[in-house]
């Protein structure tokens, strides 16, 4: 078996045995990210950074006292700061930036002995479903159709990571989720994605988009995997004074505890006109498979879920309208001279962001604007209350939810991009679980009719991602996906 | 809410972003639709409902009023696109 073809799990455990170094693990990820940059996936690669890091995790490994995730190779978001690397969130207004500092969720990675394979693509400031809007071109899905070759997009817009982990090029990868950017990209290149409650993971040192929103969760090939790397990615940073002060679980512990006597809640107004039929089967065979493994179904009620996206669309860009206020072309990035003061910052922004973050910044400064603010943004503030209301009753009667994680397979780059609110419908049932701040999966369940990955979307309460883990975990059981991609980078 | 160009032009100049001219009518044409589609938040009844402001009900940490960081100037200064003598450079503003 190749090197590239263990889970972390698996890879940990050989470590341990010496079977192979970190080194050799290492050297296996650099090859097959050289291999995979046909898929534009990685920004920028650091193999000199990952194997300075693979002989310290090699050290240990000899010595018996490793790291839980020593040797492990990550890929990771370029929304992540990194210190000494560039960082650019796939925009050109941040060409050249490279911070003094680094992210408080990467230095837990790298304090937990993973290492750092290199920085991958996403849409600009996170702000897509496809990979398609970054400054640096787009990154390409693994997987193709049945008989088909055009190239698909791995979704986004974690979409660099969700490619770099299908293709083997990455063991694992950091995302982050605003309204669906680590599950949807899951979804579409069959891999698993976890999306932490928000607090969980400290935002610290993670270009911001929307801050009540944004969360930091892993990307990987099994359940297990994500359980691992949440377990060094999360904890409570007094940096961020939205991380919650609670103590982190043992998660992997969860993986594979039994879910006899859970209620897992089936909400009918996920069931969409015109949701194409094999999501519903995909969704039917979820539900059996969590019904054979000794839990119970319960029908709940999500009235407001048909307004969630239009309510995401007002908070996120008005957030967004004031996090980037900070790009002015004076204290780092792209600067653009003017006559004036004034001049100068219309001149950096008009040329260094793209259509969709423009289109984004304009919604998000109108709808905070005088006599605007109350139609607009107070009323979504509003609606949020009501959405979150709605999974908190919902949980008054079962204890997970079960739902479909996107509504479609990867689709062709060219489709959906001439309509903004088409390509955002795609987020329909990933962004309700932001606005509400709690934890979601989507884990692979089975093909499209033609052969694309499809997930399934576990959300648990507040704070319980162990249940969410554990639900997880059946189902992977349940589906024993193993179709693989059309082009797997690592062969060593 | 349909937006017209100058409607545009005008949200443009709040957010600092220079918009060419000739890009006005199709950008007024795609935030007019967005702004009509998140309109169908009108149907919903909010009466009495607060507006949700934070996800988290804890209340904010307070920290203690001390300095605890600083004496980074140069790391500050290191990504600015212009410099001198330890300062950010900017176009003139005072005439």
């Amino acid at each position: 078996m190749s090197l590239t073809a263990l889970t972390i799990g698996q890879a940990r455990d050989r470590l341990r045995r010496k079977d192979f170094t970190a080194r050799e693990l290492a050297e296996a990820y650099i090859s097959a990210m050289a291999a995979a940059r046909p898929l534009n996936a990685f920004l920028v690669e650091t193999p000199e950074r990952a194997l300075a890091a693979a002989a310290q995790s090699d050290v240990r490994l000899q010595k018996g006292n490793a790291l839980p995730l020593d040797g492990v190779p990550v890929a990771v978001k370029d929304l992540f700061c990194t210190e000494g690397v560039e960082t650019t969130a796939a925009s050109k207004i941040l060409a050249g930036f490279v911070p003094p500092y680094e992210s408080t969720v990467t230095a837990n990675l790298w304090r937990n002995g993973a290492l750092m394979l290199g920085k991958v693509n996403l849409d600009e400031f996170a702000m897509g479903s496809a990979t398609i809007t970054s400054a640096r071109g787009p990154t390409e899905n693994p997987w193709r159709r049945k008989g088909d070759n055009r190239p698909l997009v791995p979704g986004g817009s974690s979409g660099g990571s969700a490619s770099a982990v299908a293709a083997r090029a990455a063991l694992a990868a950091t995302g982050t989720d605003t309204g669906g950017s680590i599950r949807q990209p899951a979804s579409f290149c069959g891999i698993v994605g976890l999306k932490p409650t928000y607090g969980r993971c400290s935002r610290w040192g993670i270009v911001a988009f929307a801050s009540s929103l944004d969360q930091a969760g892993p990307m990987t090939r099994d359940v297990r995997d994500a359980a691992i790397m949440l377990q060094a990615m999360a904890g409570h940073d007094p940096k961020d004074s939205t991380s919650a002060p609670l103590p982190v679980p043992d998660f992997e512990q969860a993986v594979g505890q039994s879910i006899k006597g859970l209620r897992i809640g089936i909400p009918k107004e996920y069931r969409l006109d015109g949701m194409p039929k094999e999501i519903e089967t995909l969704w039917q065979r979820g539900i059996d498979w969590i019904k054979s493994a000794g839990a119970t179904t319960v029908d709940i009620t999500l009235m407001m879920t048909k307004y969630a996206l239009a309510t995401y669309y007002i908070i996120a860009p008005a957030e967004a309208s004031s996090n980037l206020a900070r790009y002015d072309g004076v204290r780092f990035g792209l600067r653009v001279p003017g006559e004036t003061l004034d001049a100068m910052y219309e001149n950096t922004r008009g040329q260094g962001f793209g259509a969709e973050v423009r289109r984004r910044v304009l919604i998000g400064t109108y709808v905070l604007s005088a006599g605007y603010y109350d139609a607009y943004y107070l009323k979504a503030q509003k609606v949020r209350t009501l959405i979150a209301r709605d999974f908190n009753e919902a949980f008054k009667s079962c204890d997970a939810i079960l739902t479909p994680t996107a509504p479609s397979a990867a689709f062709a780059v060219g489709e959906k991009m001439d309509d903004p609110i088409a390509m955002y419908l795609n987020d329909v049932f990933t962004v309700p679980v932001n606005l509400a701040g709690l934890p979601a999966i989507s884990v692979p369940a089975g093909l499209s009719a033609d052969g694309l990955p499809l997930g399934l979307q576990v959300i648990g309460k507040a704070f319980d991602e162990e249940t969410v883990l554990r639900v997880a975990a059946v189902l992977e059981d349940a589906a024993k996906f193993d179709a693989r991609p059309a082009f797997v980078a690592g062969s060593a | 809410m349909a937006l017209d160009k100058a409607t545009v032009a005008r949200i443009a100049a709040l957010a600092r972003i220079k918009v060419p001219a000739a890009e006005l009518d199709a950008l007024a044409g795609e935030l007019s639709k967005i702004l009509t589609w998140v309109e169908q938040l009108d149907e919903v009844d909010v009466t009495g409902v607060e507006p949700m402001t934070a996800v988290t009900h804890a209340r904010p940490p307070l920290r203690e009023d001390k300095i605890t960081d600083g004496g980074i100037r140069d790391k500050v200064l290191a990504n600015a696109p212009e410099t001198t003598g330890g300062f950010f450079v900017v176009p003139k503003v005072v005439e």
